[in-house]
């Protein structure tokens, strides 16, 4: 029984010559198989040269940019207010660049991300441990699991006066508020990642006889990995936010930090350095920012949630 | 069908009824499914076709009757091909065997023999989203394969896919039930698919699912979907199938 389908070969059997070998059926399957999975794979779309790929996203940027500094400009030429309050682009720009070749400007700077990045992993630790009870103990969740999005909407702000009192003006103080700002965002990240695994990945983990660990492991966790990534980013913003609120409240001393050194600035009425400040702790969080979308979307594309 | 009546029974159902509340899904179903055997599952919605493969899987409890499986390992494929997007499509075929505790090197290379059954050796490296629909169910299929179960369980796996590649995926299927000699229980909607694969289609009844027929399938094999033959007895199907559906509509 050679031939594959009977019916269809009869006709032209009658017909062709005797040297006209019929294909093997086994490989006119691999044939049709492999030519269907051609056909419906999509050919790789070039999406032109890196070069205008980076200047298609760049040059809106720039020009945003480009439009606040034009506003700034108008508003100093039209003397708005005295020049020594609000001074022009070009003192600020030529301040903020002696200022960063300081060796003091970046103990400042490092001082003021040790606490950012120490206060935003305990924040995670701290985050990780909560979601991870709550979304497992439906009572914990009903306890607490609307306090962790009560917390998330509070302004960081009020806490201090009592992390103060806690924890007088020490590092401890920020470091309290800090967490107490990012860790909700963590342990919620956490909790609608493993809340909303998909159905049919939960059937196939019951199919393929997941239990326990190995369902954590080989299923909850790496499902849930986009939602976390989603809070530890939100984590981020709020710890960062906090953190400066904290910096200028709570002066602990000997730590020069960015927001010790704005606050020095404003004493001495030195409006060029604060600005030149401002644009120090938002271009960290823009950094950061892109270090987390980075991520982010690298995961994306790896599971095909983009459009490639 | 003399021949396999004499093989060994494998799925074993007496008079199992299995409801949701008030709902009785299932009704005194009586079914045995023997080695090697490819039963299809035929019915119109509501007829608990699903519920039935999900109780042989042990995904769900039986409300009464006895179910036996004899201890036997049981797969079960969906509609989704449902592959998990952090991992490769060779991840994904070795994590039933990463799970099953299999070395590192033994997974990898029993993944590739997998891979070459559903003829997807090339695709290994690949992510599940670079791949088409029926490519993700032969994949899906591999992953069966590798828990290496008695009992293969499929809830129409292929209702998503376009007719030609379903056609093909037909022929695939069948090629892969002789060789590697599984016994398979097929649930479907397609009067002509069940036709097509099945040694038996099992006919059941909607609100409450029953077995209303048992039909023994025995044109030749390999068969075509257009062949007369499946043509005429998927009629004859048809007919009973559509009647049972009229029953629902006063």
């Amino acid at each position: 029984m050679a031939i594959k389908y009977p019916s269809a070969r009869a006709g032209l059997e009658g017909t062709t010559a005797q040297a006209d070998v019929p294909e093997a059926p086994e490989k006119v399957a691999a044939a049709e198989v492999s030519g269907l999975d051609a056909l419906e794979l999509q050919p790789h779309r070039d999406r032109g040269r890196l070069s205008r790929r980076i200047w298609r996203s760049t040059w809106p940027k720039v020009l945003a940019i480009g439009i606040v500094l034009l506003i700034w400009q108008i508003a100093v030429w039209s003397e708005w207010k005295p020049i020594y309050v609000l001074p022009s682009p070009a003192t600020v720009f030529t301040d903020l660049g002696t200022v960063i070749t300081t060796g003091d400007f970046w103990d400042g700077v490092r001082v003021t991300m040790t606490r950012a990045f120490t206060g935003f992993l305990l924040a995670v630790a701290i985050g990780t441990i909560i979601g991870a009870l709550v979304s497992q103990f439906a009572p914990l969740r009903a306890a607490i699991g609307s306090l962790i999005t009560g917390l998330q909407t509070m302004p960081s702000i009020m806490w201090f006066p009592l992390a103060i009192l806690l924890f007088q003006l020490s590092e401890s103080a920020i470091l309290f508020v800090v967490v107490l700002g990012a860790a909700p965002s963590v342990a919620n990240g956490l909790i609608s990642g493993i809340d909303y695994v998909p159905r049919t990945w939960l059937r196939v983990g019951q199919v393929l006889g997941m239990r326990g660990f190995a369902k954590y492991r080989h299923l909850i966790l790496p499902a849930s990995l986009p939602s976390f990534i989603s809070g530890l980013k939100q984590g981020w913003a709020f710890s960062w936010r906090s953190l400066m609120a904290g910096e200028l409240l709570v002066i602990v001393p000997g730590a020069l930090s960015i927001g010790v050194r704005m606050q020095q600035a404003r004493d001495l009425s030195d409006s060029s350095l604060v600005i030149s400040y401002i644009i120090v702790v938002l271009v960290i969080g823009i950094l950061i920012d892109v270090l987390f979308n980075t991520a982010d979307n690298a995961l994306r594309k790896r599971w095909g949630l983009v459009g490639s | 069908m003399s021949l396999l009546q004499q093989t060994e029974a494998v799925v074993r159902l007496e008079s199992i009824s299995k409801s949701y509340g008030d709902l009785l899904a299932l009704d005194r179903v009586s079914l045995t499914v023997r080695q090697g055997e490819f039963v299809c599952l035929l019915g119109a919605s509501g007829c608990g076709k699903s519920t039935l493969l999900s109780l042989v899987a042990g995904l769900d409890g039986i409300s009464g009757g006895s179910l036996d499986i004899g201890g036997r390992r049981v797969s079960l494929m969906f509609q989704e091909a449902a592959l998990f997007p952090w991992l490769s499509v060779r991840g994904n075929v070795e994590l039933p065997l990463r799970l099953a505790g299999v070395s590192r090197t033994e997974r990898r290379k029993r993944a590739d023999e997998l891979l070459d059954i559903v003829r997807l050796r090339d695709f290994g490296d690949k992510r599940p989203h670079e791949l088409s629909g029926g490519m993700r169910q032969r994949v899906a299929l591999a992953r069966a394969l590798a828990q290496n179960a008695d009992i293969l369980l499929m809830d129409e796996p292929f209702g998503a896919l376009d007719a030609m590649t379903r056609d093909i995926l037909h022929d695939e299927l069948e090629r892969i039930w002789r060789e590697q000699q599984l016994t398979v229980m097929f649930v479907t909607h397609n009067v002509r698919e069940a036709v097509r694969l099945g040694d038996r289609v099992i006919l059941l009844s909607s609100r409450p699912g029953r077995v209303i027929e048992d039909y023994a399938i025995t044109h030749e094999r390999p068969r075509r979907i257009d062949s007369p033959e499946v043509s005429g007895q998927a009629a004859e199907i048809t007919d009973r199938l559509r009647a049972e559906v009229a029953r629902h509509g006063h």
